[in-house]
């Protein structure tokens, strides 16, 4: 007992002074277990995160549009398996993590449970989901644990493009016919709030963020990074003339920041708890993936077994 | 969950130009090593990376286990001797 207290404080020591810990590294049990989930969770919300935008490469309206929207769901699914490498060092397999995901023990990001409707959410999406996501990411390339830190800075270095199709999609639209601009800005309504709770509870409901702090797993809390991202996106609203659906929004001076009205948590909680309007349908559109592809896995795994016995025989022969 | 047998995990090095070292960049399944070289090509050289690829079995790295690192790597640390400012020349001299 004695010997876990001095690994504890040896851990907790080397973490206050900025170093990093790796995958063989000693360390709490319950900073592992923390960081498969939190790491693993990551992972589905890319994988999921392709479904939504899926949804409309075939119907994108220019090539342009095409070839961007091709190349950045083809980044999500890369950024998955950044994120399922991580948290395999850790001890958990890939195979445990789908099927965590599949049977809805491990959540994904809620956001992805919101249907897209129209073009304009694929801008949305890249300019505001993808927003959201560099900022909790950029913060995630310093945290303390190795493997997930230096995913990040690989994940980071390709999201700007991102964010930066998303937000032209925008201009392209506010800037288009009155027809265009309000369809940006139906999307925009629909989005704004679900965007804002990407970055999970407030501070005071977010049981997990002392600890997570306490360990750099996270550096800012849940209400520093929503409110960061709020500070960021208002300007590129208004620079877009869209109107952002809160009436409560309004800088205040004496903060330094927009002060902004009230989350709806019960929408937060229901969308969390899989009543969100797409929740089934995604989890759905997953495990058909993965089911439907199994023959596909074993087809692979035989044909190259079959290689290596091919490959035996004829050194036999050549012998 | 699915009875398919899990694809062995490779470990993934790159040269990202020539003139320097591959560098580990992370792992990913494949069937067979030359499997996990296309998938490394689309999953870690999407924007030019690299120019040449490396793929290893997991299995097969043997490490140096971390709570044997004092015993392995401590003995070097009260060697200055075999660092160039240990030794002591007078401060005119150039070159050297």
């Amino acid at each position: 007992m004695g010997d876990q207290i001095q690994l504890e404080e040896l851990f907790q020591q080397r973490i206050d002074a900025g170093g990093k810990i790796e995958p063989k590294d000693w360390m709490p049990e319950k900073y592992r277990k923390t960081h498969i989930r939190q790491i693993s969770q990551h992972a589905h919300s890319e994988i999921v995160g392709m479904l939504p935008e899926g949804n409309w490469i075939t119907r994108a309206p220019s090539l342009r549009r095409k070839v961007g929207l091709l190349a950045k769901v083809q980044d999500e699914a890369g950024h998955g398996l950044y994120l399922y490498s991580a948290a395999e060092t850790l001890g958990i397999s890939r195979d445990e993590m789908f099927d965590q995901l599949h049977t809805g023990k491990a959540k994904y990001s809620s956001i992805f449970n919101y249907p897209t409707l129209s073009w304009a959410d694929i801008g949305t999406i890249g300019w505001l989901v993808d927003g959201a996501a560099i900022i909790n990411q950029v913060m995630l390339t310093r945290t303390s644990f190795g493997p997930y830190a230096r995913a990040m800075v690989r994940i980071c270095k390709e999201e700007s493009f991102h964010q930066r199709q998303g937000y032209e999609i925008m201009l392209g639209l506010a800037q288009g016919t009155p027809e265009q601009k309000a369809m940006a800005q139906d999307a925009l309504n629909r989005f704004w709030w679900p965007s804002l709770m990407m970055f999970g509870p407030r501070d005071e409901d977010s049981p997990n963020t002392e600890l997570s702090v306490k360990w750099k797993i996270k550096r800012k809390t849940n209400d520093e990074l929503r409110q960061q991202f709020i500070d960021i996106t208002v300007p590129q609203a208004e620079y877009l003339g869209l109107t952002i659906p809160d009436p409560d929004l309004k800088w205040n001076d004496e903060r330094g920041h927009y002060d902004f009205g009230e989350i709806d948590w019960d929408e937060f909680w229901t969308v969390v708890k899989g009543n969100g309007p797409c929740n089934t349908e995604r989890l759905k559109a997953r495990v058909d993936a993965w089911e439907e592809g199994a023959w596909v896995r074993e087809a692979a795994l035989a044909y190259s077994e079959k290689q290596v016995i091919k490959k035996n025989q004829k050194a036999k022969l050549a012998s | 969950m699915s009875t398919t047998q899990e694809w062995p995990l490779y470990e993934i090095f790159i040269r990202s130009k020539n003139g320097l070292e591959h560098r580990h960049v992370g792992s990913l399944h494949a069937t067979d090593a030359q499997m996990a070289i296309e998938n490394a090509r689309d999953v870690y050289t999407r924007r030019e990376e690299g120019v040449s690829i490396w793929v290893v079995p997991s299995a097969e790295i043997t490490a140096t286990q971390s709570d044997e690192a004092g015993e392995i790597f401590q003995p070097a640390a009260d060697k200055v001797y075999r660092h160039p400012t240990f030794y002591e020349l007078p401060i005119e001299l150039k070159h050297i």
